[in-house]
């Protein structure tokens, strides 16, 4: 009986560690609350939506930077490959990939961009399989990203270094575009 | 019967032990690499695939979207230099010098990440619009009263976060060391 207590004491341990793991790592599936589910009541798919600018009172996410104008398109590459194009505003801009769990997995700035727009294909490694090779090659300054999930979020970002020219941070990503284009040969 | 007993009550402090240490990591903000300099914390990795199952769980709790590690950094102060808790009802002084970035926005949070409101209407600065001094320093009043200067309304909250972020930082999240980037020092000034 000395014996036992101990041992039962370890196998709860254990199983708390189990318990502990498991639920980490089904937070992410399990989450209703997380930036995906928060936009998908208010944006369209395949679409950029410019988001409302954060306040005290209402902010649609937590921690977002006061001083960007921020625009989203809610993309499912079930239908075809999706083309994006964003002008610069005169600041600073800056597009993010983020999966439909929240992990930003690319991200460009206007810099990197080097042009006066951000244009790039984004598509699921199978269909980027599917591109053929030789267009591939001809469209060499055509920038492709592959999306780990067929669902997720692209941000735009353009700064208003003051806030008085958040007009035409807002006025720049309203140029912005991101549309479902189907692959060659489907 | 004493079996059955002693493995329900090993059972249900599993339980019990798991879903309390999941949730203190989820709000306590524990996540792996972290990169500390003074009274700031950043996650660099929670910019890139290479996010940690903690810092996942937690952005799914939480909703928000991390900076992506191709667009910038962010630091988050919980406490001032000598590690108080941040409290709305004091003055401090932030101040510190330029980095190495593009773009810089300083931003007041309450404790869940919301703007705190105030007269102003204002929840930060940029490097654009911050006034800084002949030597290049620049220096916030964070506070519920106003100030000259720079003044970073706190309205009072119990409990607040300063988000520093970087935006195009030539400096590799990598190797930012206190020597490479030096960030701003958060000193209490007065508690009313």
């Amino acid at each position: 009986m000395i014996l036992r207590l101990p041992l039962w004491i370890l196998g709860a341990l254990l199983l708390a560690g189990i318990v502990h793991l498991s639920t980490v790592l089904a937070m992410p599936t399990a989450a209703t609350q997380d930036a995906y589910s928060r936009l998908a009541q208010l944006t369209p798919v395949n679409a950029v939506v410019p988001l409302p600018p954060p306040s005290a009172q209402d902010a649609t996410m937590p921690f977002m930077d006061p001083a960007f104008a921020v625009a989203v398109c809610r993309y499912d590459l079930a239908g075809g490959a999706i083309k994006l194009s964003a002008p610069l505003s005169q600041a600073y801009t800056s597009v993010t990939f983020y999966t439909r769990n929240s992990v930003a997995y690319y991200a460009i700035n206007d810099r990197a961009a080097g042009r006066r727009a951000i244009e790039l294909d984004l598509m699921t490694p199978e269909q980027h399989a599917q591109v053929p090779e030789e267009e591939d090659v001809t469209a060499a300054d055509r920038l492709i990203i592959e999306s780990p999930t067929s669902r997720g979020l692209i941000v735009l970002r353009a700064l208003a270094p003051e806030p008085g020219l958040m007009f035409m941070a807002r006025r720049a990503l309203a140029g912005a575009q991101c549309r479902i284009e189907p692959l060659p040969g489907q | 019967m004493r079996l059955f007993f002693s493995a329900f009550v090993a059972l249900l402090l599993a339980a019990a032990v798991g879903l309390a240490a999941t949730w203190l990591t989820l709000t306590r903000g524990v996540a792996f690499g972290a990169l500390t300099i003074g009274a700031w914390t950043a996650w660099p990795k929670s910019g890139s695939v290479d996010i940690d199952p903690y810092a996942r769980a937690i952005i799914a709790r939480t909703g928000e979207l991390p900076v992506g590690a191709g667009d910038g950094v962010a630091f988050y102060a919980h406490t001032d230099d000598s590690g108080n808790p941040l409290d709305g009802r004091c003055t401090y002084l932030v101040s510190g010098i330029t980095p190495a970035a593009r773009y810089w926005t300083l931003t007041l949070y309450d404790s869940r990440g919301r703007l705190v409101a105030n007269t102003l209407d204002r929840h930060g600065f940029t490097s654009t619009e911050i006034v800084r001094e002949a030597t290049g320093r620049f220096s916030v009043n964070v506070g519920p009263r106003a100030r000259a200067g720079n003044w970073l309304p706190s309205g009072g909250v119990e409990q607040f976060v300063l988000v520093w972020r970087l935006y195009d930082t030539p400096i590799g999240v990598a190797q930012l060391t206190t020597k490479e980037g030096p960030m701003p020092a958060i000193a209490r000034k007065s508690c009313s």
